[in-house]
């Protein structure tokens, strides 16, 4: 196989057709097919000549990647004059696009307006280099500290998880330990046996230190306990820390077991903190949860589709959850779903049976729908859309049938705005133009009307966004950009740009390895809101959450939270009332901008008036604060 | 004065050339041009009496010289072909004393007497010499790869080449090959495994005889058809030369040339050989002989064949194997015995009777860590074998701290493993290419992509600069802290940045005695700069290229450097002009070492090989070959006797300088090894690699063996795999390669790189 590919590779030629080219680009038309080979067989020996020149550089350079400064250094032993001022900004410069049976390579070349960036505020200078020291060892063995890599990586959990019998010591070569235990069945001094003994046992997760213990304890109990300062600090610790492989089965236990109990005693507060828990384990990069998935995903999908998750369903506000539940599901099918496991089938299977279940009640229906939206606008056009006709009739009927209760009158008026909410998007991408009301009627049945005027707005929206992109970035993100642009586009430099090191690797690994899930909550924010100046992060904060507090005020009614440990999360439901946000210090505006209250605005938009901000943008605006606001709660109160 | 000079050096060098391409590679090539080092005229009289007598004799008696029969007829061709070229140069006087000469081609072999009969007198010819070598290191480039110069038409390259013009019937080449393929695959094991060698050589001569011919298919085909079949190590090798398609593109290319010019080296027993001979012979298979006769040199020895483990514990390199002949010089590998200084008990009042630096064996009272060295060790040189630079006192305070420091050395073992301490280089933005660290730990300093070189102090002391002149007129000089006045307490600072580079700095290392700093460079010069200036003092010109390492001796004043010209060179700090220049290796010089001793140079190469050079006289004493890939790390045992080597295969080989044989193999990198380093009392190896990890490997358990004479005259070594039992620990970092380990003089490992998020 390696032999053929090497062939391959050496017998590759530039085609004859790119010497055409170049010499038409220098004026020299009609070349003959003859030079156009010769000349092809000699620039592509050339520039193997030059790349294995170069690869020399990158040894040298003590690198990994190979650089244009290497490219540019090999050519000056070549005597050839550098290529100046090759050094762009992306990997690759120019774009692709074909179309037609033509397939066009070009620069993207952007308009760019200059005032714009004289206005932005200057990048900030890469920091100096510097040098900072860590005991990578001590006596023999690796402290866990932030500046080292977790003690047993996720490949190896891997491993362990697939293969127990493949464990392997850490940090021993994993097909030399083995040899070494081949002979070490011969030969019977002290090591070979013990590692023969660790083979035949594979690693029991029983043992926790002290140390550990204690931590397990104090991070469950912040997890669960009234304080929200200490919570987010115990979430933020989940979060990143690299040592917890060992616990995560308890973490595992502890929440399944936590949502089994609290389930049945309408304890909402801790399904939230208990699904925030999850999120934290998902969002540490060093975790292999594959494994725990038969206990998180079941307590996942219990807080998406209970039918009843509070005491008081009329009142509580557990849509929240389930809306931040389905966020999680659909985060995990998206992480863990692999072709033997399934997940995201067998999940979009669950979801779907129960919502065609026509006694389902309101809340599970909700929780349906929630979980299957989430999963992505195909889901929606192939699941959802189909059954607007019939579960517009059923809002219907409750909606405008005799009165029978009240929790149905709200479990229908939640199910509807979540449909509009989700399905406007989709259907403006997918019907064309003329949005006429009748049709959408005969379509869509009891929901058409409303529909339209969503998937209205939402074009208008998008056209508005499409002329004024460069308004609305600079309004909405503009103190954003300085954290994550600062962060993707330097790469390198931003991560350092904290004196510790542990801090970037994680984030920075976050943001690459999930990158375009929009509807959850990012990661990374956590930390850079707190690094970036705060009064930026949180007017931007402040700007969203006021508009959306103002759009719910309308609707929800002010109801006392059931417990007290719940306040904060119960409160932002109620939150409308405009007294209490004000009077309130800041974090209560940042509290108020979580995923409920998006959800909450958007209901009165609908029906009462049109609010000052167009909802489409609104929807697009919030979710990305949306998204940064369990990041955002937890480090609000410091 | 100064043309014939230069002249007379130029058609040395060209001599020397010729001599390389008439395939008389080893040692004669190796001569490099001498000069004295001119230095402290009362340090160095001893030492160049020392050196008189042994310096006349040093190139003639040189062990590669035994066989000039062979490479006669070739000789006088390549001579032509130098003629021609200075003929077509006008140099006229360079034809005359070449003609001269190339009548006692032996005598031409040995610059110094030629020289010394060209121009007469001593110092300034001396310095015109080495002038001459400077001027010309372009043309010792070529001596190992004379097209290098030769980018326009040149008539020797033809000449060189001219060897691939003999006409077979290029249809043959493939049935020529598969049919010995098929008898090799046919003959009795134990022969096979050796006789498989003759494939790669083979393989590479017939597609670049096809190339030569212009049968470019024919070439493709059969490259395609049989590399394949070559083992994996030559992958590099083989994807050089699978872009090689037409006869225009010989010309330049170096790796080709390093085939024709130098003869692939191959070790068969006599059966073996005598089997393939016989088979060629029988089938009148010429073409594969004639290949076989000109372009290879078998060497070939009585005995069992070698199974093939043997085998490919020892190829790999470039040319092949090192010929037995060329690891049998002796080499003085001990440790020069250590001045003895007294410990201070009370007070440092021995400075002044103990002025000079020779050991005087005046009060052998205490028992301190020096007493071992205090036998004169039978393998050690003489104290005076090359000129040392004397003991300062201040360099006599470091010795007797780092003593103080020796006693509360920890000692390592299996079960007591170092700590390690890391430096990471943050905001490096992947520009970190070399590291040092003093040897008491307490400066290190970075070279960096963007050709800065960066010093911090690892200590609470900050680096501070001396004051200008004419503050340093106002202080009073007879002060006793006279050396805390001079310096600035204003520019005291945690970090300094050198700016004069040009280039990526790729080498970097600091003088023992911790007042300069070498960096070599991209732009192809070498700096020395103060450190207590933090100002740049010298920039050595000579290598015409980047310049991948250097390195100070451990008595200073000498350093080494080495580049892509192929070119190691040994400097001393005064002299802005090379004191000798080794030559031999057939690719980029990746990485040079000093020997303890300061007598030997140790030198790794792109072309897999590592080289020993005696300094005194220039040869090549040791050529070790084994390494599957450029070598990017070097380290000598601190006791002297052995050398590890680590390379981009991962492997790190470790060598018995005394014997010239590989003793050991450790595998367990996945990357490119770029720091190896020996814990002070030699009981534990440390390497550091690309794959973000640091090892510790048992290097008491690895060098604890017997070398019973067989396997020293035959050089078959039979390497047990333990490299797990011998790894003692591995320590991922989070994302930072690991380019440079240093034990403290208390054994505690300090390890640096780039962190790379």
């Amino acid at each position: 196989m390696a032999e053929e590919r090497r062939q391959k590779q050496c017998s590759v030629t530039l085609p004859t057709e790119s010497m055409k080219a170049i010499a038409e680009s220098i004026g020299v038309g009609q070349l003959q097919e003859e030079s156009c080979t010769a000349l092809s067989e000699e620039v592509s020996y050339r520039i193997k000549e030059i790349a294995q020149d170069a690869l020399k550089f990158m040894h040298h350079g003590k690198r990994r990647k190979l650089t244009t400064s290497d490219i540019d250094n090999a050519l000056k032993l070549k005597n050839v004059e550098p290529l100046y001022g090759f050094q762009s900004q992306e990997f690759i410069p120019f774009r692709f696009a074909s179309g037609g049976g033509r397939e066009l390579h070009f620069y993207e070349e952007k308009e760019v307006d200059l005032s714009d960036i004289i206005n932005t505020p200057l990048p900030r200078v890469p920091l100096d280099v510097s040098l900072k020291a860590h005991w990578l060892s001590i006596d023999g063995t690796q402290p866990s500290i932030p500046e080292n890599p977790p003690p047993v990586p996720k490949e190896q959990q891997k491993v362990e998880s697939t293969e127990p019998l493949k464990v392997v010591k850490p940090g021993q070569e994993e097909d030399g330990s083995i040899q070494a235990k081949g002979q070490g069945a011969a030969q019977s001094d002290g090591k070979g046996k013990d590692k023969g003994l660790i083979r035949l046992k594979p690693r029991s997760t029983h043992e926790l230190s002290v140390e550990q213990q204690l931590y397990y304890k104090e991070i469950t109990e912040a997890c669960v306990g009234s304080c929200e300062a200490k919570r987010a600090e115990a979430l933020q610790s989940i979060a990143t820390d690299p040592g917890l492989y060992q616990m995560l089965p308890r973490f595992s236990t502890f929440i399944s077991e936590g949502v089994r109990v609290n389930v049945v005693q309408n304890n909402l507060a801790l399904l939230i903190y208990l699904m925030r828990m999850v999120k934290a384990l998902m969002d540490n990069p060093t975790l292999y949860l594959e494994k725990y998935l038969h206990e998180l995903i079941p307590a996942v999908v219990t807080c998406i589709v209970s039918k009843q998750l509070c005491l008081r369903p009329d009142v509580d506000n557990h849509w929240a959850l389930r809306d931040f539940a389905a966020r999680l599901m659909a985060q995990s099918c998206k992480t863990f779903s692999t072709t033997t496991n399934n997940i995201q089938s067998r999940i979009t299977k669950t979801f779907t049976k129960s919502w065609l279940d026509d006694k389902t009640q309101w809340t599970t229906r909700y929780g349906c729908i929630a979980g299957l939206a989430e999963l992505g606008p195909d889901v929606i056009k192939t699941l959802i859309l189909p059954r607007l006709t019939v579960e517009g009739a059923r809002i219907k009927a409750v909606m405008e049938g005799p009165v029978i209760s009240n929790i149905d009158k709200i479990g229908a008026d939640h199910v509807q705005s979540l449909l509009l909410k989700h399905c406007a998007s989709v259907i403006a991408k997918l019907r064309p133009q003329p949005d006429v009301v009748d049709q959408y009627r005969t379509d869509y049945g009891y929901l058409g009307p409303m529909l339209c005027s969503h998937v209205m707005k939402a074009r208008t929206q998008a056209a508005l966004q499409a002329q004024q992109v460069n308004r609305t970035t600079l309004t909405i993100t503009q103190p954003r950009p300085t954290l994550t642009v600062s962060q993707s586009g330097l790469s390198g430099s931003t991560g350092p740009r904290t004196p510790s090191i542990i801090k970037v690797p994680s984030s920075l690994a976050l943001m690459s390895q999930r990158p375009g899930t929009p509807s959850q909550p990012s990661p990374p924010a956590t930390k850079y809101i707190v690094m970036a100046t705060s009064s930026g992060a949180a007017s931007t904060q402040q700007v969203i959450t006021l508009s959306s507090s103002q759009s719910a005020s309308p609707v929800t009614t002010s109801v006392h939270s059931a417990t007290s440990a719940l306040q904060p999360l119960v409160k932002l439901d109620s939150g409308g009332s405009t007294g209490l946000t004000a009077s309130r210090p800041l974090q209560k505006y940042i509290v108020v901008s979580l995923p409920p209250s998006a959800s909450s605005s958007l209901e009165p938009k609908s029906t009462v008036i049109p609010t000052p901000i167009p909802s489409a943008s609104l929807d697009g605006g919030l979710k990305l604060e949306r998204s940064d606001s369990p990041g955002v709660r937890t480090q609000s109160p410091h | 004065i100064r043309l014939p000079v230069f002249s007379s050096a130029h058609a040395h060098f060209i001599c020397k050339m010729a001599a390389v391409q008439g395939g008389l590679v080893d040692a004669v090539e190796e001569k490099t041009i001498k000069s004295e080092p001119v230095a402290d005229a009362t340090a160095n009289n001893s030492a160049n009496d020392a050196r008189a007598p042994s310096s006349s004799p040093g190139s003639g008696v040189s062990p590669g010289v035994n066989k000039p029969a062979a490479g006669a007829a070739e000789d006088q061709q390549t001579l032509l072909a130098v003629l021609q070229f200075l003929r077509k140069n006008n140099l006229s006087e360079s034809v005359e004393i070449l003609r001269r000469e190339a009548g006692l081609p032996e005598d031409s072999l040995d610059q110094k007497g030629g020289d010394s009969t060209g121009t007469g007198l001593g110092g300034p010819e001396a310095d015109g010499r080495t002038d001459a070598g400077s001027l010309l290191s372009r043309v010792t480039v070529s001596s190992s790869a004379p097209s290098k110069a030769v980018a326009e038409d040149q008539p020797d390259v033809n000449v060189v080449l001219s060897a691939y013009s003999q006409q077979g019937d290029p249809a043959l080449y493939e049935v020529y090959y598969s049919g010995l393929k098929k008898f090799i695959e046919t003959v009795l094991d134990c022969h096979r495994a050796e006789l498989s060698q003759v494939f790669y050589p083979l393989f590479v001569h017939m597609y670049l005889e096809l190339v030569y011919n212009n049968h470019e298919n024919k070439a493709k085909a059969f490259f395609e058809k049989f590399s394949g079949d070559q083992e994996c190590y030559y992958q590099d090798d083989l994807r050089v030369l699978c872009s090689l398609t037409k006869k225009e593109h010989m010309r330049g290319n170096e790796t080709l040339l390093d085939f024709r010019t130098s003869k692939f080296v191959l070790r068969i027993s006599r059966d073996s050989y005598q089997l393939l001979k016989r088979h060629l012979q029988e089938r009148q298979n010429n073409q594969i002989w004639n290949i076989i006769q000109e372009h290879l040199y078998i060497d070939i020895f009585d005995g069992m064949p070698r199974s093939k483990g043997q085998i490919d514990a020892m190829s790999g390199s470039l040319a092949g194997e090192a010929k037995r002949e060329a690891n049998k010089a002796k080499v003085y590998y001990g440790l020069l015995k250590e001045p003895e200084i007294e410990l201070p008990l009370d007070d440092e009042d021995e400075e002044a009777e103990n002025e000079e630096g020779k050991p005087k064996k005046k009060k052998p009272k205490k028992d301190n860590m020096g007493s071992k060295s205090k036998k004169q060790d039978p393998n050690a040189p003489s104290q005076t074998r090359i000129p040392l630079p004397e003991l300062k006192d201040s360099d006599k305070l470091d010795k007797i701290m780092n003593m103080k420091e020796a006693t509360k050395r920890i000692r390592l073992g299996p079960d007591n493993l170092p700590s390690i301490c890391f430096y990471s280089f943050l905001n490096a933005y992947q520009g970190l290419t070399a590291v040092d660290l003093t040897d008491d730990s307490s400066l290190i300093a970075g070279g960096f992509a963007d050709s800065t070189v960066r010093v911090w102090s690892v200590t609470p002391k900050k680096l501070r600069k001396v004051k200008s002149a004419a503050d340093l007129n106002m202080i009073d000089k007879e002060s006793d802290d006279v050396l805390e006045r001079i310096m600035d307490e204003k520019t005291a600072s945690e970090s300094k940045i050198l700016y004069g580079h040009s280039g990526p700095v790729y080498g970097i290392s600091f003088s023992p005695d911790r007042n300069y700093l070498l960096s070599s460079s991209e732009d192809g010069t070498i700096r020395l700069w103060s450190l207590q200036t933090f100002t740049c003092l010298v920039g050595y010109k000579g290598h015409n290229y980047p310049v991948w390492d250097t390195q100070f001796s451990p008595h200073g004043y000498y350093f080494v450097s080495g580049g892509h010209d192929r070119v190691a060179r040994l400097w001393a700090t005064d002299h802005y002009q090379p004191l000798r220049m080794f030559s031999g290796h057939l690719a980029d010089i990746t990485c040079t070492r000093f020997h303890p001793n300061s007598n030997y140079v140790v030198t790794g190469s792109s072309d897999r090989t590592i080289r020993l050079w005696d300094v005194l006289n220039g040869n090549c004493v040791r050529i070790f070959t084994g390494h599957k890939g450029p070598i990017h790390a070097l380290a000598f045992s601190p006791n002297g006797k052995f050398l590890a080597s680590g390379a981009t295969d991962g492997r790190v080989l470790l060598w018995d300088i005394g014997h010239g044989l590989m003793v050991g193999e450790l595998k367990g990198h996945t990357d490119t090894i770029y720091s190896l380093r020996f814990s002070r009392d030699s009981e534990i190896l440390a390497s550091g690699s690309m794959d973000n990890t640091v090892r510790l490997w048992d290097a008491t358990k690895a060098f604890d063996l017997e070398t019973d004479d067989f396997t020293a005259a035959t050089g078959h070594i039979h390497l047990q795999d333990n490299s797990q039992e011998l790894l003692l620990g591995s320590y991922m970092t989070k994302s930072t390669p690991v380019i440079h380990l240093h034990f403290t003089r208390r054994n505690l490992l300090l390890a640096a790189g780039g962190y790379n998020p």
